[in-house]
């Protein structure tokens, strides 16, 4: 199994590293165009928020997988997690809000311990629980096989990554034997309801590109994965999200290594949409990191580039101070914005 | 010129009108349009591109086609065999001009 860019002592772990080559292109080759810039000549700039639709908390870096896109440098190695106190902290700070949905990201969020006491009492404040879970944390061990039936009493929302329909591109990305592993759990999920008609148990698919290219239109591959997956596995799944890879951690790593970064760099600001760019998910979305700290999205938190607003903090939470902030922006918001855009929740254009 | 093929140049494509543009303007539309979804899909019009970018040997096509297939999500061997088929109507209309050989050895020939 890989190891984590930090495990490697890798520089590109460090957040300010990233950003350090993220904005060279500006400086030296200077034909990429800044990213505030763009939105400037889209009439976006500052980019504002509108009123928060979702909370994404991220509940720690720890995962059973080390995928070589992962943005959030996760894997078994990495030991931040969140605690049941942050929790509280999250649970104080909604119960002040009307946000309707909150979304568990991790690492595997259902590995930390306090994960399921945590959906409980989401659950008990009446919001929408999504989670991403990795399919394989559902088979790598007993104590998880129950997972999707605990998932269907709380009418969690469930949202996975599988890259491809195919055994070959996805453990390319995200090591050997996930798609097996993958293609149980789904079977699993199947079997209590979850993407079955009718259920109103929703499990979407997220697809990202295995390379250093975009994703195509998302309705004709989410058909492709239907076909498939329905004839090769008897799986069935409600949406496909077809995500951008954004060249953050480890999937900047990857570009780099692999001799890709200003290409692909360049295609996506010759896609900058401004569109996409008015639809960014940040507009709606505010992020928790594992300890606490406020940002406007994930790939934010993990270049440690928290909200321009006094309160950086979730115990310090204030929804008013919030609407008033700028989001913050650096190069890598290239890839929220180019062809019909990308965001957790799929396209956006 | 270093090279008679830049790989960089293929970003130059649209500049074509600099010289020509009502041309260019017509023939961008045209493409835009050819590879629409339509009768067929673009996933299905992307695969035929890639095949004939090897029967016509354009390394800019291949280039543009392997990223545009993989994008809509195309698998290596569909590509693959795509390529093959180029290359079996680029064999066969070879091959089949051996009859005309065969016409002609046999209308020479005792």
């Amino acid at each position: 199994m890989l190891k984590s860019l930090k495990a490697t002592g890798n520089q590109l772990a460090d957040p300010a590293f990233q950003l350090t080559v993220l904005r060279q292109d500006v400086a030296e080759a200077g034909h990429l165009p800044r990213f505030a810039d763009k939105l400037a000549g889209a009439g976006l700039w500052p980019l504002r928020p509108l009123a928060p639709a979702v909370l994404q908390i991220n509940v720690g870096k720890m995962c059973n997988q080390v995928c070589k896109h992962c943005h959030v440098d996760a894997g078994p190695d990495r030991k931040e997690i969140m605690t049941r106190e942050t929790m509280q902290l999250c649970l104080n700070a909604l119960a002040q809000t009307d946000i309707p949905t909150v979304d568990l990201t991790g690492g595997a969020p259902e590995m930390n311990p306090d994960f399921r006491w945590f959906v409980e009492q989401l659950s008990a404040l009446g919001r929408q629980v999504l989670v991403r879970c990795n399919l394989t944390i559902i088979v790598a061990n007993k104590k998880y096989h129950d997972l999707p039936e605990f998932f269907r009493r709380h009418g969690v929302e469930v949202v996975s990554s599988l890259p491809f329909y195919s055994a070959d591109k996805t453990d390319r990305q995200r090591g050997d034997g996930v798609f097996a592993d993958s293609i149980r759990a789904l079977q699993m999920l199947n079997a209590v309801g979850y993407g079955q008609p009718g259920s109103g148990l929703v499990l979407n698919l997220v697809y990202n590109p295995a390379g250093a290219f975009m994703p195509g239109p998302q309705a004709a591959l989410e058909q492709q994965f239907k076909r498939a997956l329905s004839k090769d596995f008897g799986i069935a799944f409600n949406s496909l999200f077809a995500i951008t890879n954004i060249p953050v951690s480890r999937f900047l790593d990857y570009l780099i290594e692999s001799k890709n970064y200003a290409g692909y760099m360049e295609k996506l600001v010759t896609a900058f949409n401004p569109t996409a760019a008015a639809g960014v998910m940040c507009r709606n979305t505010l992020s928790v990191s594992w300890d606490g700290g406020l940002y406007d999205c994930d790939f934010n938190q993990m270049l440690e580039l928290p909200v321009a607003s006094p309160a950086r903090h979730i115990r310090d939470f204030d929804a008013a101070a919030l609407a008033q902030r700028a989001i913050v922006v650096n190069q890598h918001c290239y890839g929220c914005t180019a062809g019909a855009g990308s965001s957790c929740g799929g396209t956006t254009a | 010129m270093d090279t008679y093929y830049n790989p960089a140049d293929l970003k130059k494509f649209g500049n074509i009108g600099e010289f020509q543009k009502e041309f260019a303007d017509k023939f961008f539309a045209y493409y835009g349009a050819v590879f629409a979804e339509g009768a067929l899909t673009a996933r299905e019009k992307s695969l035929i591109a890639l095949a004939v970018a090897h029967a016509v040997q354009c390394p800019y096509c291949i280039d543009a086609y392997s990223a545009d297939t993989l994008e809509k999500g195309c698998t290596e061997p569909e590509m693959m065999e795509a390529v093959h088929v180029a290359a079996a109507i680029r064999g066969g209309a070879t091959l089949v001009h051996g009859v005309q050989m065969m016409n002609k050895v046999k209308e020479l020939s005792m």
